[in-house]
């Protein structure tokens, strides 16, 4: 049979079955797009959580040893040669509370001015250890957190390893809630097909007896599986981008001033989406067809 | 034209439908399948049009082992197969025109074809002049009559009709014999399961009786009753 001939009937049945029965289709789409906007919330965070914890681990190696206002510059320079006589350290710098200031000044940019009206620098004298292993770095506090002239000592790795066991739980939860919402909305998409299926029954076992090739028969549900899929996706990206990008304008400076992080950029990971989401989104209109015909195509 | 060796078909619930049949029918030939109801006349059809399974047999269709076919032949087995219906099965939202067009255009024939052939069929059943209406416009007969015509337009090997007068007075019965008696003359194979006595008696072609599944007569130029 011609290819053309094929093509054109597959796709005026398709569509004719989907608008014959719009309030299933609608509710397929529907479905479809609430899945992917879930699993985008998903892989958002997964990404976030596991880029912030790359960046935060560069913090790895290093200790901060905050110091007591009240202290004289005698015992701040004791502190400072103790540290430095410790086995495990590599390097000692000390950074003045002025210096601190001046830095989150920079950091902060624009915000940096609302800095200037302080009366007092809230921000302690700081010795930043780093350590020639992680392995010392237990040892070290236990080592200098009791000294007098010490108000606290601060290790990065505690926050790595919560972002990791943080994101980890993250990625396990993830991959469950989003094969079960997987399954609701294969189930959605194959009770839409049903519908149709039903609603031609008479047609489609003429069909089967006048001789009707499987694919002839077959063709138009599942490209209408694969349009209504698709254009759940479609919903769904525009859904999870622009939230995303909006989230991202609205909280970036805030969440950096607050956690010096930054959100990764919604252009950088649109075309990712883009391509899971098609992928999904047809996958599942191909999926829900097939189970369908499956379960009520017999003749 | 087709055989049946030592066909049995038995349902999944272990109903036995048919048992044993062996079945010769010869290339353009008129044949009646007659029965109580229940005989395993419909299931014999649907072995013939691979809708069912035998579970124990082999079946010759054209020379050819039918016996199991892939997903992808049945179809193509089909098109060798027109089936008539009691019921008509026409669909009511295309014209009648459509409804023979339909089913050319089902297994890929082109559309210069189709405005060809489907007006000549149109005329072998009597209905040119209700190519435009749709099928519950016209009367039982004549819904019979496109049923008819759709089935033969892509000239199957074989024409199965199951009690196709069935919903008919006998008025009306008698024209579509004469159309079956047509297309058999010009040499299409015809197999007809009836309940319809009258019809029987007076074709006098070959009957097969069955009953629980097993032929229990098969003769030449019979009637409906055996022995009269
Ligand atoms: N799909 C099926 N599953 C189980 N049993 C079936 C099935 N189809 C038919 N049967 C049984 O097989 C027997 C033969 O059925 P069949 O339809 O062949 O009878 P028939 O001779 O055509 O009867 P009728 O004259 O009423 O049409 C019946 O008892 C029927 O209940
Ligand atoms: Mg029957």
């Amino acid at each position: 049979m011609k290819a053309s001939r094929i093509f054109n009937h597959t796709i005026k049945q398709g569509f004719q079955g989907i608008y014959r029965n719009r309030t299933m289709s609608l509710a397929s789409v529907g479905s479809v797009t609430a899945v992917l906007v879930i699993l985008g919330l998903i892989i958002m965070i997964i990404l976030n959580v596991s880029a912030i914890s790359v960046s935060t681990k560069e913090k790895f190696d290093e200790i901060y040893v905050y110091l007591d206002d009240s202290i004289t510059n005698q015992r701040i320079r004791e502190i400072g040669e103790e540290i430095g006589s410790y086995e495990g350290t590599l390097a000692v710098v000390f950074q003045s509370k002025d210096y601190a200031l001046e830095k989150m000044k920079e950091e902060w940019g624009e915000d940096g001015r609302l800095l200037e009206g302080l009366v007092n620098n809230p921000l302690p004298n700081t010795y930043v250890v780093q350590l020639r292993d992680v392995s010392y770095a237990s040892a070290l506090i236990k080592h200098i957190e009791q000294k007098d002239g010490i108000e606290e000592v601060k290790y990065y790795k505690d926050i790595v390893e919560k972002l990791i066991s943080t994101a980890e739980f993250i990625q396990v939860f993830g991959v469950i809630v989003i094969i079960i919402l997987l399954l609701v909305s294969i189930f959605i998409i194959q009770n839409t097909i049903k519908i149709t299926v039903a609603s031609r029954k008479v047609e489609i076992e003429l069909m089967q007896y006048i001789g009707a090739s499987n694919g002839f028969v077959r063709g138009p549900f599942i490209f209408e599986g694969v349009v209504l899929g698709c254009m759940g996706a479609f919903l769904a990206i525009i859904v999870v981008l622009n939230g995303y990008d909006y989230l991202v304008s609205y909280s970036n400076e805030k969440l950096f001033s607050m956690l010096s992080v930054y959100l990764i950029p919604a252009n950088m990971i649109s075309l990712d989406i883009l391509i899971i989401f098609v992928t999904i989104g047809v996958g599942i209109g191909i999926l829900g067809s097939i189970v369908s015909l499956r379960k009520f195509l017999s003749v | 034209m087709f055989e049946f060796h030592n066909v049995t078909k038995i349902y999944k619930n272990k109903f036995t439908a048919v048992k044993d049949i062996n079945l010769k029918i010869e290339k353009g030939s008129f044949s009646f399948v007659v029965g109580k109801s229940g005989a395993g006349k419909t299931t014999l059809i649907k072995l013939l049009i691979k809708e069912v399974n035998p579970t124990e047999g082999t079946i010759f269709f054209n020379g050819e082992d039918i016996t199991y076919l892939s997903s992808r032949r049945i179809p193509l087995h089909r098109r060798k197969v027109g089936v008539v219906f009691q019921d008509f099965r026409l669909l009511n939202k295309k014209t009648v025109y459509e409804n023979i067009a339909f089913a050319m255009e089902m297994v890929g024939q082109s559309p210069k074809s189709i405005r060809r052939e489907v007006p000549n069929v149109l005329s072998m059943v009597g209905l040119s002049d209700k190519a435009t209406n749709f099928p519950n416009e016209l009367a039982g007969g004549e819904q019979q009559r496109i049923a008819i015509a759709r089935a033969v337009v892509n000239r199957p090997d074989l024409i199965i009709a199951d009690e196709p007068t069935g919903n008919l007075d006998p008025e009306t019965s008698n024209e579509i014999m004469k159309i079956f008696s047509e297309i058999n003359r010009r040499g299409t194979t015809l197999l007809m399961v009836t309940h319809d006595r009258t019809i029987v008696d007076m074709m006098k072609k070959r009957v097969i009786e069955l009953k629980n599944g097993r032929i229990i007569r098969d003769t030449e130029e019979g009637d409906y009753y055996e022995g009269f």
